[in-house]
């Protein structure tokens, strides 16, 4: 008799029969196992989560008063005598790849993840396994990125030059990872870092959690503009064209996402410049990442699972796409964010 | 070509105007005057011949970015444009390259001699050698798709800055068919008069509309508000033809599209009465398919454009003529500075003595006395087959471009259906990757038939939502087309429509285009398909 899988696909998300207990479930639970923060992967109202060590402050903040474990990458916990322990996904500081073993039956649940090291989440860290769950939101080959040193080089002298012109700099990037990510590869002898406040949430968040990060200053009502001006501003992508971000007038915005490398989608967005900066693997890196693996079959939760898994099939692997509710956003565009989030910040900004 | 690629580049990375013209200027400041010339050439639609057919191109691309055929066609889907999709997919340049845009322009003008095989390599050698950018303008140039978001004016107001010329002489100059080959750049901007094309037209003057949209009707009271008095007017009907510029000077003749396309050979119907024209004559008209001297619908008219030869079947079905609207120039002088009232007796005198009146019409004037009077009229243009009504202020001078205020179309409302939505399609260019093309359906019966596709009118945030709404929909995939899940209803508007044998529904709609989403229909609600045939009349 076959063996029913260590893991299946449900209506409430990716489920472990055995171990009772699923990852990333988009509907409340009793044992959630979490890969990271992001509000598609990380949802609100089960009764007990589990999650690594340095997403903690940031699920506090943004799920309110939830029970919540914490582990260390590669620390085994057991359910039900199902093993899971935690690896490096490398796509936010906290993420991490779920490794379920049971009997000799591994998965690896990916959540999303990047493999070039960004310098502040931990490095992403291959687990070889029988079945492997990846993310492919980028899983077209026309989405390359360059090494994150000539972007932010890029970046640092299109500051300079706003300075120069007397423009503030607006870059717009997603509060958790990217905004991050950025601020510690700016150079900081340019001028000083301004967060918009959901940003500085996130900051103060990670720095309970010990994270270090570079200096920040929060803007508030009483922050001179002109001090701002000749600093760079990091924003969320909610602030485009609102008042919060006219107010800074005249000033350039870069968008930093993915989706910049296609020029139909950065003249969208209408951003003065648009920066190629991604927390996902590209077509390569989601290769080398699956492949590293050395799993027999491989399933496409997000992304554009279609056509990354017919050419996976083509090159050898057994590949197979999932419907899952993971991406809506299809990546990291506009985050779904939880209502209660949106007051819970609101609130707080305006407090302030 | 760095700097040709640096150019597409940052105008690409604004949206403001002052901003563009700048990196305009910056660029004419920079470069040869040769890549100048051709510059201008690309910017106002003057593009290389292609010299190897896109296939070719596809399949050499392939290669070289190991990539199997089916992904190159789903890529280009996610990108949404051939030269950007290529560009992205080719391995990483090892080497550079310092040639200029004209150097680049020969190059590809001396494949015309060459085999396949030497046309493969030298194009593999030049992606190796340039990066991202360069290439995707380079295959833009290769394919002969370069199209550029920067209007002409733009690229006029940065010369005529650098050149102290004014921008109305050297956007007459830029026109007509030169090639930057043979056409220099002291040519362009010497001190007395262009050099002498006898086939040169002069820049369209096109009207704005009076009310935006549909939805934003104007009255009778408002008109007066912003025209003033209904005297000062002159009002025409609007037809829905070919606008085009009939030039006779030194025996010769020819007719220039509004895309600046010469197009002489394709209406061999008006050469006689063109080649009886006094010489030094320009008029400025619609060409219009006409039967017992009444105009067709376009859609007769569209049945010839294009065409390479006219068979004598065809010029039988839809014969042309001229409505003639105005005159430019007159016993060889440049009159666009005179006033519409005198350009128009001047029109009249020539077609009161043509000797083929049916063929050089002249659009009559409208009467009338008050903005209610042509209210009135207006509700006339269907029957008159017109799109609306053209008003024009009296003193009027012929002018350059777009412009407000002495030209205006006041188009009729257009007709309007509620249709579901069955079909989706990814689109082109800042729609690349977003289900933005969709076809539309009407009841017949229970099931429901298709009758138009339409790509505008969406808000950005709608197009978002229907976007979303169609991934999570998806009944079928036949290719890049999915079959949508039958829910969502859009009112579509249409300025004509027409009996077609060519489409299932048996009709054909004019500029088909979506007026509003209706989220407050049922799919139940929509309309038929004998409402729609009742609009045929």
């Amino acid at each position: 008799m076959a063996r029913k899988p260590l893991l299946e696909f449900t209506d409430s998300g990716i489920y472990c029969p055995q171990g009772k207990f699923y990852i990333d479930p988009w509907k409340p639970v009793d044992d959630a196992v979490i890969t990271h923060a992001h509000s598609d992967h990380a949802r609100f109202g089960s009764k007990r989560y589990l999650a690594h060590k340095l997403s903690e402050q940031v699920l506090l903040y943004r799920l309110g008063d939830i029970q919540l474990q914490t582990v260390e990458y590669g620390e085994k916990i057991m359910k039900n005598g199902v093993e899971i322990s935690l690896y490096p996904a490398g796509h936010v500081i906290g993420s991490a790849q779920i490794r379920i073993s049971y009997q000799d039956e591994i998965w690896v649940v990916s959540g999303d993840y990047k493999t070039e090291d960004d310098g502040i989440s931990t490095p992403f860290e291959p687990v070889r396994c029988h079945h492997f769950i990846s993310e492919c939101t980028f899983g077209m080959p026309v989405y390359k990125w360059k090494p994150q040193k000539e972007l932010f080089d890029d970046m640092n002298s299109w500051w300079c030059q706003n300075v120069k012109e007397g423009r503030a700099s607006v870059v717009v990037g997603y509060s958790l990872g990217k905004a991050q990510r950025i601020l510690q590869n700016l150079d900081l002898s340019i001028g000083k870092v301004y967060t918009h406040g959901v940003i500085e949430n996130t900051n103060e968040a990670l720095r309970r959690n010990g994270i270090i990060l570079n200096p920040t200053t929060r803007i508030t009502i009483d922050t001179p503009k002109e001090e701002v001006r000749k600093g760079i501003i990091l924003a969320p992508p909610s602030s485009v064209g609102t008042p919060w971000m006219k107010k800074f007038n005249p000033y350039d915005f870069g968008y930093c996402s993915g989706w910049m490398s296609i020029r139909g989608a950065k003249k969208r967005r209408a951003a003065d410049r648009g920066f190629v900066l991604s927390d996902h693997a590209d077509w390569d890196g989601l290769i080398s990442a699956i492949d590293a693996t050395g799993c027999e079959k491989v399933y496409l939760t997000h992304g554009y699972t279609a056509s990354f898994s017919r050419y996976l099939n083509e090159i050898g692997f057994d590949a197979h796409e999932v419907h899952t509710l993971y991406g809506d956003d299809e990546g990291e565009e506009e985050p779904i964010v939880l209502p209660e989030e949106v007051a819970i910040n609101q609130t707080k900004e305006v407090a302030e | 070509m760095k700097a040709f690629a640096q150019l597409f580049l940052s105008l690409d990375e604004t949206n403001k105007t002052n901003e563009k013209v700048k990196i305009l200027k910056d660029y004419f400041l920079s470069v040869p005057d040769t890549d100048k010339m051709h510059m201008l050439a690309l910017f106002s639609g003057r593009k290389p011949k292609r010299q190897i057919n896109a296939t070719l191109v596809r399949t050499w691309a392939m290669e070289m970015s190991h990539i199997p055929e089916w992904l190159f066609a789903e890529s280009y889907q996610v990108v949404g444009d051939l030269a950007e999709t290529i560009a992205l997919l080719l391995p990483q340049n090892d080497k550079s390259s310092d040639k200029t845009l004209t150097e680049w322009i020969a190059e590809i003008n001396d494949l015309g001699t060459k085999n396949d095989e030497e046309k493969k390599q030298w194009l593999l050698d030049s992606w190796a050698m340039l990066d991202n950018q360069e290439r995707f303008v380079f295959n833009k140039l290769l394919t002969s798709s370069f199209r550029v978001g920067v209007s002409q004016s733009l690229v006029i107001k940065a010369l005529a800055d650098i050149t102290n010329h004014d921008a109305a002489t050297l956007t007459h100059r830029i026109m007509g068919k030169w090639m930057p080959e043979d056409y220099t750049f002291d040519q362009l901007v010497q001190e007395e008069g262009a050099s002498d094309d006898v086939s040169r037209p002069y820049p369209f003057f096109l009207a704005y509309p009076i009310q935006e949209t549909s939805e934003k009707q104007k009255s009778t009271d408002e008109l007066q508000a912003s025209l003033g008095n209904a005297g000062e007017w002159q009002a025409e009907w609007k037809w829905d033809g070919i606008r085009a510029q009939m030039i006779k000077r030194d025996g010769q003749i020819f007719i220039w599209s509004r895309g600046e396309d010469l197009a002489t050979e394709k209406f061999p119907e008006l050469h006689p009465f063109l080649n009886a024209l006094p010489d030094g004559t320009v008029l400025d008209g619609e060409i219009l398919s006409f039967s017992n001297g009444l105009p067709l619908p376009f859609n007769i008219l569209q049945t010839r454009i294009g065409r390479k030869n006219l068979s004598k079947k065809i010029l039988e079905e839809s014969p042309v003529a001229v409505i003639a609207y105005d005159c430019l120039e007159y016993a060889g002088e440049d009159i666009r500075n005179k006033t519409q009232s005198e350009r128009r007796e001047i029109l009249e005198g020539l077609q009161s003595v043509t000797e083929y009146p049916e063929i050089f019409r002249i659009s009559s004037l409208i009467k009338f006395d008050s903005w209610i009077e042509l209210e009135q009229e207006r509700t006339r243009s269907r029957e008159m087959v017109a799109e609306g009504i053209m008003l024009k202020r009296k003193t009027a001078t012929y002018q350059v471009g777009r412009r407000r205020g002495d030209w205006w179309k006041w188009k009729i409302d257009p007709l309007s259906i509620d249709a579901v939505m069955i079909y989706a399609q990814k689109g082109h260019g800042r729609r690349a990757d977003l289900y933005t093309d969709y076809t539309f359906a009407v009841w017949d019966g229970d099931k429901l038939v298709p009758f138009a596709k339409a790509y505008s009118g969406l808000t950005d945030e709608e197009i978002r939502k229907v976007d979303n709404f169609v991934k999570r929909n998806t009944l079928e995939k036949f290719g890049p087309v999915r079959t949508v899940k039958p829910q969502l209803v859009f009112e579509i508007g249409f300025e004509g429509i027409n009996r077609s044998t060519r489409h299932k529904s048996g009709i054909a709609l004019r500029f088909p285009r979506i007026l509003r989403w209706r989220t407050d229909k049922p799919m139940e609600e929509a309309d038929t398909i004998d409402t729609l045939k009742a609009l045929l009349g």
